[in-house]
């Protein structure tokens, strides 16, 4: 499978190590040269002698997009720390690019559910911790 | 009407402003505490502090009752998104957008949010009809009805000049509704003769650019229709 990642952070370069070394063809995407380090961190080698491929670029711009490859990708994850630009990008690759699996990190849980119930596949990351500390806190029990 | 208008920068503010004065009912939505405090001694309750893409702030804003949401903040993802929810959540009927970077035009063309207004793309094409560098300039898209309204500049060996309007040999679906000459137009019959140096207006549907533009070329005419 050959996936996008568009945010290096510590979501989107997690992800981008877990599936390069599952074996999947990876291309991150992030608008600071400097996030590669990111996806080295802990290597002896480099992201790309790892397999990997990196694009400079913001996550808007379609250039930067295409060199990532968002035109051939299989699945496609927008993790950078804007909801509004991954909910944007997401909904480019779905509708213009016919991306079949995609998936956005977005941190506001209410727009998280109204873009879900639009037919993005969404992950929020404070709904599930508000989840989890409600259970750990004991609330409603 | 009722309006509500995200972003309270130097256009928000101002046209928050002016649409105040022209009667209308409105809310500014700012983000930026500082700015929010300097808008808000002129337009008081009319000014709220919030993060204008958060749906909760727009609707404490109202957006549910507005006639028409203006989104105008320095960040275009802001705006397309403010836009789109506006519209498909809350139906909100007309809504305007910012486009702060021309090149994120066709972000806000495929999720549907227009008209989109481009301060950058507006003064790009002043400069192009102050400077008409390809000859060829786009007065008006209406993509919806496949029409547009371009202007062509008849330049020194076009094979147009001197030529009557009819015939100028334009495609079918084209249609030339104005000659500027010497500082004024007029709109011309099937015998008025083109001129070196007019400015043609033609009414066309979408996609036959080329082959005008082929009909108007110094040297271009007949190798394009070729």
């Amino acid at each position: 499978m050959f996936v996008v990642i568009v945010g290096c952070g510590r979501v989107g370069s997690s992800i981008a190590k877990k599936m390069l070394a599952e074996g999947h063809d990876v291309s991150v995407l992030d608008e600071d040269p400097e996030a590669i380090a990111q996806l080295e961190k802990g290597e002896t080698s480099t992201w790309e002698d790892l397999g990997g491929s990196f694009t400079v670029g913001t996550a808007l711009e379609i250039d930067a997009l295409l060199e990532a490859g968002i035109d051939r990708a299989d699945a496609f994850v927008a993790s950078t720390d804007g909801d509004n630009t991954n909910l944007v990008i997401a909904q480019v690759a779905q509708r213009r690019y016919g991306v079949e699996k995609v998936v956005v990190r977005v941190l506001d849980p209410a727009r998280a559910r109204w873009y879900e119930e639009q037919g993005l596949r969404t992950v929020c990351p404070t709904q599930i911790a508000i989840e989890m500390l409600e259970t750990a806190v004991g609330v409603g029990v | 009407m009722y309006v509500v208008v995200v972003g309270a920068g130097k256009v928000g503010w101002n046209l928050a402003r002016e649409l105040i004065d022209k009667g209308n009912e409105l809310t500014v939505i700012e983000n930026d505490r500082a700015r929010f405090a300097t808008v808000e001694e002129e337009l008081e309750h009319a000014v709220q502090y919030g993060d204008g893409s958060e749906l909760w702030v727009l609707e404490r804003a109202g957006i549910e009752r507005a006639d028409l949401v203006i989104a105008v903040t320095g960040d275009d993802e802001d705006n397309i998104l403010i836009c789109q929810v506006a519209r498909e959540k809350y139906g909100v009927e007309r809504v305007i957008a910012r486009c702060n970077n021309p090149r994120n035009l066709q972000h806000f063309e495929l999720l549907g949010v227009k008209p989109a207004v481009s301060a950058t793309d507006l003064i790009l094409r002043l400069i192009e009809h102050e400077v008409p560098r390809v000859g060829l300039l786009h007065l008006l898209d209406l993509p919806q009805e496949r029409l547009e309204i371009i202007e062509l500049e008849v330049r020194a060996g076009s094979p147009a000049a001197g030529k009557q309007v009819r015939d100028l040999g334009i495609p079918e679906g084209s249609l030339v509704i104005s000659i500027l000459r010497d500082g004024t137009g007029f709109v011309p019959l099937a015998d008025s003769v083109v001129e070196e140096g007019d400015e043609v207006l033609l009414v066309l549907d979408t996609g036959l650019e080329e082959k005008i533009t082929a009909v108007f070329e110094p040297g271009g005419g007949q190798s394009r229709a070729a």
